[in-house]
Parts: C-alpha cells; sequence; structure tokens
C-alpha cells in the first residue's frame, strides 16, 4: 500500500510529488542502474545519509544493493555548502582565515595557512622565523586533533565505541592548548598574512612537552586497543584497495594518497613555513586498503608528535608578525599556494585585480577528491564495509561542500 | 492458596523481575561503559544518576506514539508484544534458588532455548513491518543470525545433558555440587571435559543474544538502530527491554549450566538456603558484566564472517565435540546421571 503523496521515482527512490522532481541528471553523474536478475529479484536502493550516522557529516550516498552487497553508489553532495568561495570575494584578505575555518572545521589552522600563504606570495611578505614556527607547530598540533578524531570515528565504524571516548579526551588536551594559544577551541582565526594573530603564551612548551610524553603512551595504547584487535584486522586488511593509478587519476592526496605507495606530501614536496628545518619521516602504505590507510596515519601522529617536540626545542626568538599593512592590497595577479592538511592538500588558487578584495578565490579542499572515489571504491564491497571504508577515507564534508 | 493463586503470583513476580531487571541492568549499563570509557555516566538525577533509568521509563511511557504513514498497521503493533513476550517466558525456567523456580520443568533447558529462538520470528516481523529498508535490513540480518546459530547454541550444551542426563535446570545445577580437593567447587567449569563446550557456548550465545561483537541486526554505524529505527515511545521501550531481559537470561543460563546455579560449595546448606536467589543473582550480574565488558571494547563482525563461523566453523565443532565427549564418557564412565 502506497501512500498517494509519495510516487515511486525511476530509480526506486520515493519523492514527494510535486515538491521536488529528480529530472534527468546532470552529464557526467552516474544513474544508479536498476538490477533485475534471472530469478526476478530487484536490488533494494537506500538512500544512505544525510542523516546517517557514519557518512561523517552530512554527505548522501545513494547505494543500490544486491543483499548484503553494494552494487552501484551515487554520491550526492552540497548539503553543507555556504558559498564560502563567493563569500571570499567580499572580504578583506586578513578576515579570509574566519572563511577557512568553516571549511575544514576539524584542522582549521591549516586552511588558514593555506590561505595566508596564498597571500603572502603575492605581496612578496617574508614572515618572521618564529611566526613560521609557531604556525608549523599549531599546525602540527592540529593535525594530531583531527587524526585522533579520525581515529575514534573510524573506530565507531568498525563498531568499537570505546576508541571513540578515548580519542575525546585526548583531544580535549590538545585543544585545550590550542586554545591557549588562539584563544578558540575550533575555529582559531589564529594565522594570519604576516604571522600569527599572538605570540604564544608563557609556559606553554612545558604543557605541550607533557602532552606528547602522555600521548605517545595513549597512541600505542589506542594502537594496541584497535589496530591489533584480531576482528579489526580482519575488518580492514584487503577491503577497499585503491590502487596507485586510481589515486592519481582521481587527484587524491594526503595519507589516503601515501597509503597506495606515493610518497608525495606537501610539507616536503613543496616545503612552506618551518618544515624545512624539520626532521620527519613520510609513511607509506603498499596494498593501498583501509588497513594501510589506518597504519599510514597512526605513524603520521607518530611523526607529528616528534615534529611537536622538535618544534617546541628550537623555537627562535623574534616577533610573531611581519610588518604589514593596515589593510593588505596585493597586486594584481594569480597565485596558487598549498599545505598539507590532515586530509591532504589544501590549496588556494587566488586572483586579485589589485582590490582590497580577492578577485576570484578557489578553495581545494582535499576530502572533494575523495569523496568522488566512493562511486570507483564502494561497489563489490559488503554494506557494513562500505560503512567502514567511508571512515578509513577520513573526509570531512565542510571542505567537499565549502 | 490454591493452586491458581500461587502461578499467578509467580507469573506476576517474573514479570516484575523482568522489569525491575532491566531497569537495573540500564543503569548498570551505562556506568559501566562509563567506567570503561573513563567518563562518568549518568550523575545528575539522584545521587549518582539513580533515578536517570526510571526517568527514562517514564518518559518512555509518557512519549507520543507515532505510527508512520505505510507501514503494515497489525504487524508493526503486535511485534514488540511478540519480541517482549518470549523474553517474558524464557524467565519460566530459571531455577533461582532449590526452592525459588517460576516452574519446575524436566524439559527446562530446551524450554528455554526455543523460548528465546521466537524472538527472531518478532524481529523479522518489526522489520517488515516498519517500511523502511534500514528496519528491512536489520530484520533480515536478525533472522539470518539467529538461525544460523540455533543449531550450534543447542549442540553446544549437549555434552552437558549427555553428562547429567536431564534438561531439568535445577537436576543440573544439583550435579555440580561439592568440590573438587575440598577447595575448587564442581562446577562444569572447573571440568576440562567442558571448556570447549563452554566456549561454543559463549560465542554462540553472545551471537543468539544480539550482543556486540555480534549486534549486527541493529549495527549502529550502518544501520541506524536496525529493525527498530521506526518504533517510538513504549514499543520502543519494549524492544530494548526484552534485549536487556535477553541478556540476563542468557547469562542466568550460563550460570545454572557452568557456574553451579545458586550453589555454593564452601557455604554449609543451612546457611546457603536463605541467601541461595541473592548468590545466583550476583552471578548472573557478574556475566552481564562480562557482556557489557566485551560491548564497551569490541569492534564489530562483518556479515559473512559471522555467518561463516556459524555454519563451517561452530556447527563442525559442536557436533565433533559432542562425539568426543560420548567416546569419553563412555570409555572413562564419566558422567554423573541425576537419579
Amino acid at each position: 500500500m502506497i501512500d498517494p503523496h509519495f510516487t515511486v521515482s525511476e530509480d526506486g527512490l520515493m519523492t514527494p510529488e510535486g515538491t521536488f522532481s529528480p529530472g534527468s541528471p546532470p552529464a557526467g553523474i552516474r544513474r544508479v542502474p536498476k538490477g533485475v536478475d534471472s530469478l526476478g529479484t530487484e536490488h533494494l536502493i537506500v538512500n544512505m545519509g544525510p542523516q546517517h550516522p557514519s557518512t561523517h557529516g552530512v554527505l548522501r550516498l545513494i547505494v543500490e544493493l544486491d543483499g548484503e552487497e553494494v552494487v552501484a553508489v551515487e554520491v550526492s553532495i552540497g548539503f553543507l555548502h555556504r558559498g564560502i568561495e563567493k563569500l571570499a570575494e567580499s572580504r578583506r584578505f586578513d578576515q579570509l582565515a574566519t572563511l577557512m575555518d568553516r571549511g575544514d572545521y576539524v584542522s582549521a589552522i591549516h586552511g588558514e595557512q593555506a590561505a595566508a600563504l596564498a597571500v603572502e606570495k603575492l605581496m612578496g611578505i617574508e614572515i618572521p622565523t618564529k611566526a613560521a614556527w609557531i604556525r608549523t607547530l599549531t599546525a602540527e598540533l592540529n593535525r594530531l586533533a583531527s587524526h585522533i578524531v579520525w581515529f575514534g570515528t573510524f573506530g565507531l565504524d568498525t563498531g568499537a565505541m570505546g576508541q571513540f571516548l578515548y580519542a575525546m579526551r585526548d583531544r580535549e588536551a590538545l585543544l585545550d592548548i590550542l586554545e591557549e594559544i588562539s584563544g578558540q577551541r575550533m575555529m582559531f582565526n589564529y594565522v594570519r598574512p604576516g604571522g600569527v594573530l599572538a605570540d604564544l603564551p608563557a609556559g606553554i612548551d612545558r604543557k605541550i612537552l607533557a602532552f606528547c610524553d602522555t600521548f605517545e603512551v595513549y597512541l600505542e595504547e589506542h594502537h594496541a586497543l584497535l589496530g591489533c584487535n584480531e576482528i579489526f584486522q580482519s575488518r580492514v586488511k584487503n577491503i577497499g584497495i585503491v590502487t596507485k593509478e586510481t589515486a592519481l587519476a582521481f587527484g587524491l592526496t594526503g595519507a589516503n594518497l601515501r597509503a597506495t605507495g606515493i610518497a608525495f606530501d606537501v610539507r616536503r614536496d613543496r616545503p612552506y613555513d618551518a618544515y624545512p628545518a624539520l626532521e620527519f619521516d613520510i609513511p607509506v602504505g603498499t596494498v593501498g586498503d583501509a588497513w594501510d590507510r589506518y597504519m599510514v596515519r597512526m605513524e603520521e601522529m607518530r611523526q607529528s608528535v616528534r615534529m611537536v617536540r622538535q618544534l617546541v626545542a628550537g623555537m627562535p626568538e623574534g616577533e610573531h608578525m611581519a610588518k604589514v599593512p593596515k589593510v593588505l592590497r596585493p597586486p594584481a595577479g594569480e597565485v596558487y599556494a598549498s599545505v598539507e592538511s590532515s586530509r591532504g592538500e589544501t590549496g588556494i588558487h587566488l586572483f586579485t585585480d589589485g582590490g582590497a578584495t580577492p578577485y576570484r578565490y578557489r578553495y581545494r579542499g582535499a576530502s572533494f577528491f575523495t569523496c568522488q572515489l566512493f562511486e570507483e571504491v564502494l561497489p563489490g564491497h559488503l554494506f557494513a564495509d562500505a560503512c567502514m571504508l567511508l571512515g578509513s577515507f577520513d573526509i570531512m564534508l565542510g571542505e567537499v561542500d565549502r | 492458596m490454591s493452586p491458581e493463586v500461587v502461578s499467578l503470583l509467580r507469573v506476576l513476580a517474573a514479570v516484575g523481575l523482568m522489569l525491575m531487571n532491566g531497569v537495573v541492568l540500564i543503569y548498570m549499563l551505562r556506568k559501566v561503559l562509563g567506567r570503561l570509557h573513563q567518563r562518568l555516566g549518568p550523575m545528575h538525577v539522584g545521587p549518582h544518576g539513580l533515578f536517570q533509568t526510571p526517568m527514562d521509563v517514564v518518559k518512555l511511557l509518557t512519549k507520543e506514539d507515532i505510527t508512520p504513514a505505510n507501514v503494515d498497521k497489525a504487524l508493526y503493533f503486535i511485534a514488540p508484544a511478540v519480541v517482549f513476550t518470549p523474553s517474558l517466558m524464557a524467565y519460566a525456567a530459571i531455577p533461582f534458588s532449590e526452592t525459588w523456580k517460576i516452574t519446575d520443568l524436566d524439559t527446562g533447558l530446551l524450554y528455554t532455548f526455543t523460548v528465546l529462538s521466537l524472538v527472531s520470528i518478532s524481529l523479522l516481523m518489526a522489520g517488515w513491518a516498519s517500511a523502511n529498508k534500514w528496519s528491512l535490513l536489520g530484520g533480515m540480518r536478525a533472522v539470518g543470525q539467529q538461525i544460523a546459530y540455533e543449531v550450534p547454541l543447542l549442540l553446544s550444551v549437549l555434552p552437558i545433558v549427555m553428562y547429567t542426563g536431564t534438561l531439568n535446570m535445577g537436576e543440573i545445577v544439583s550435579a555440580q555440587s561439592g568440590t573438587w580437593l575440598e577447595v575448587i567447587p564442581r562446577w562444569f567449569i572447573t571440568n576440562p571435559l567442558f571448556w570447549p563446550t563452554f566456549v561454543l557456548f559463549f560465542i554462540a550465545m553472545l551471537i543468539k543474544v544480539n550482543q556486540t561483537p555480534f549486534d549486527l541486526s541493529e549495527a549502529e554505524s550502518e544501520l541506524v538502530t536496525g529493525f527498530a529505527t521506526e518504533y517510538s515511545s513504549m514499543k520502543f521501550g519494549l524492544i530494548f527491554l526484552s534485549e536487556f531481559s535477553n541478556s540476563f537470561v542468557a547469562s542466568a543460563i550460563a550460570v545454572t549450566l557452568f557456574f553451579g546455579g545458586w550453589s555454593l560449595p564452601w557455604v554449609p546448606d543451612e546457611y546457603l538456603a536463605p541467601i541461595a536467589p541473592l548468590v545466583f543473582m550476583i552471578k548472573v550480574y557478574i556475566g552481564v558484566f562480562i557482556m557489557m565488558w566485551i560491548r564497551g571494547t569490541l569492534p564489530r563482525v562483518r556479515i559473512d564472517v559471522l555467518m561463516q563461523l556459524g555454519w563451517k566453523v561452530l556447527i563442525p565443532a559442536t557436533l565433533g565435540w559432542i562425539m568426543i565427549c560420548g567416546v569419553l564418557m563412555k570409555l572413562f564412565d564419566l558422567g554423573r546421571p541425576v537419579s
């Protein structure tokens, strides 16, 4: 018995009549095929999201299931679109950080850093060494805060509820430190063209080092509890394999790319701020499965702790902000600056016309590219694996929809 | 009192026990998970959040009962009752002490397992009637899982039945009286013959009562809440309560079969008799605590792994162990049949 207010649309989705009609899909979006086999069984099409516990925000996946197996996936995005790129065109250059915070809101420093680097590159501003070091320090702390959230939610996706709460405990300590440095817990608004908003507070180095000591122990505990678990390993090993070719074709960056075996890291290959002065290793995977992505991120956290220690030990004296004019007016031109954020390469492609606001502001979020991969990777896996795989790629919808 | 009145009182006692148990277990789950996760759990309603669960019951009872459009009304309506009833019936054969039992069934063990297997029908009803694809997937998973583990669960306890020669749960407890070397209780868990039996039973039982790491039919990260997605108000409450009750029953069966039920061999009978139900409850609660511990720690297995474990590993393993047990019992004359 079907309610007269609802009609079954061609692809099996129920849509309220009159209010919304799916129409023909835009060119390029693959239509989910309707599967019928010789027995006359039909595939089940489920609408996963935008309100679903494991889509990590407001992502909508239209999933076609054959029993428990995923046959096809269509990714539907845009539920969190706030028009950051357009809004940026009416903001001064020192106000861009505020917008970038709302992009990838779990690793906000990286977005701010990309915006600041773009403006500095265009204006030729040399920032003081200390400013560069503080930026790098906060960026690495933020990477830890972001990766630990990924760890927790990934645990949740595989059904282990404890990891999430342990992860939140560690993140809490990190956010306390970042709050003390920047004055904010999430939307830091700290990195500005020319340097950073404020100098490091006195005594923060001891707090950071104390955190590093406990966190290193906790990290191994996390790995022992989740990564060394037999059930977990059977869930993630050889599941969701992404080959090098696919990864390059889809423009994957960050840990997802490195898990396939390609050692590309913006921090090393296009160094910025204090990274040239730091010693760190770039972990790479071999198979490109969910397990590799897990291991790469866990190792990245260890490397981040290593970098934080170096940064605290070698923090130079000096100014935290270069001498920049109150209203920044970069010359007309075009520039691309990118940073290694927690999710891959976050890039800003900035066009200016000599005015006090950007002419065009293009924000490259790494998750946007990862998102497209779902249509390629998820089919052929079980539905439970599909949910786990969403977690393994670590997407942030704020960055996808922008 | 006439026998009818006594029976009625016993049934009422079972209902009361089940409801109170549910409330206590939910509070316990929250606190145990809280401690496992380094947080406090409920703290604000009453001392240490003691009244949180009763308040939640009140909330569930007074909430608007929403029946979504498109549901199969009849099935949707009776499914929670059909979930709840077998859970309640399962209490009938459990011996809380020598004298405290609702019935004294000679087929108690078989009865309990049969009643528990009725739950799967209602889960399918709930999943199908909800007209929700998540519910349907959850219901289907639940039934697949329950059917796959019906067989190994029953087979896994057969060595005990062979050993004691009875299906009466009270008599199985009496068969575990006494001590080895005056210290170790002669519970079946201390008998190496039943160690494999216990492992097989434990796995099958966890799956049967839908506990982590086998809680696939309501896997929150995948299926929202599975078959219960469309239920609200006390209908949801009943499904929820029956689940807690089932884990209690599972633990009670484990205690009865392997941990000597209400018996404590070091305590003389005249002292034990008044506190026997309490001893039993404490043992059961320890079992429930272990289930919660697992729930707070382990990730969830995948459906195909679960099915393969059931059909390809557990069924051959249980059958093989029955055979080995039979041969051993015959060769060394191990059985202690209850006369």
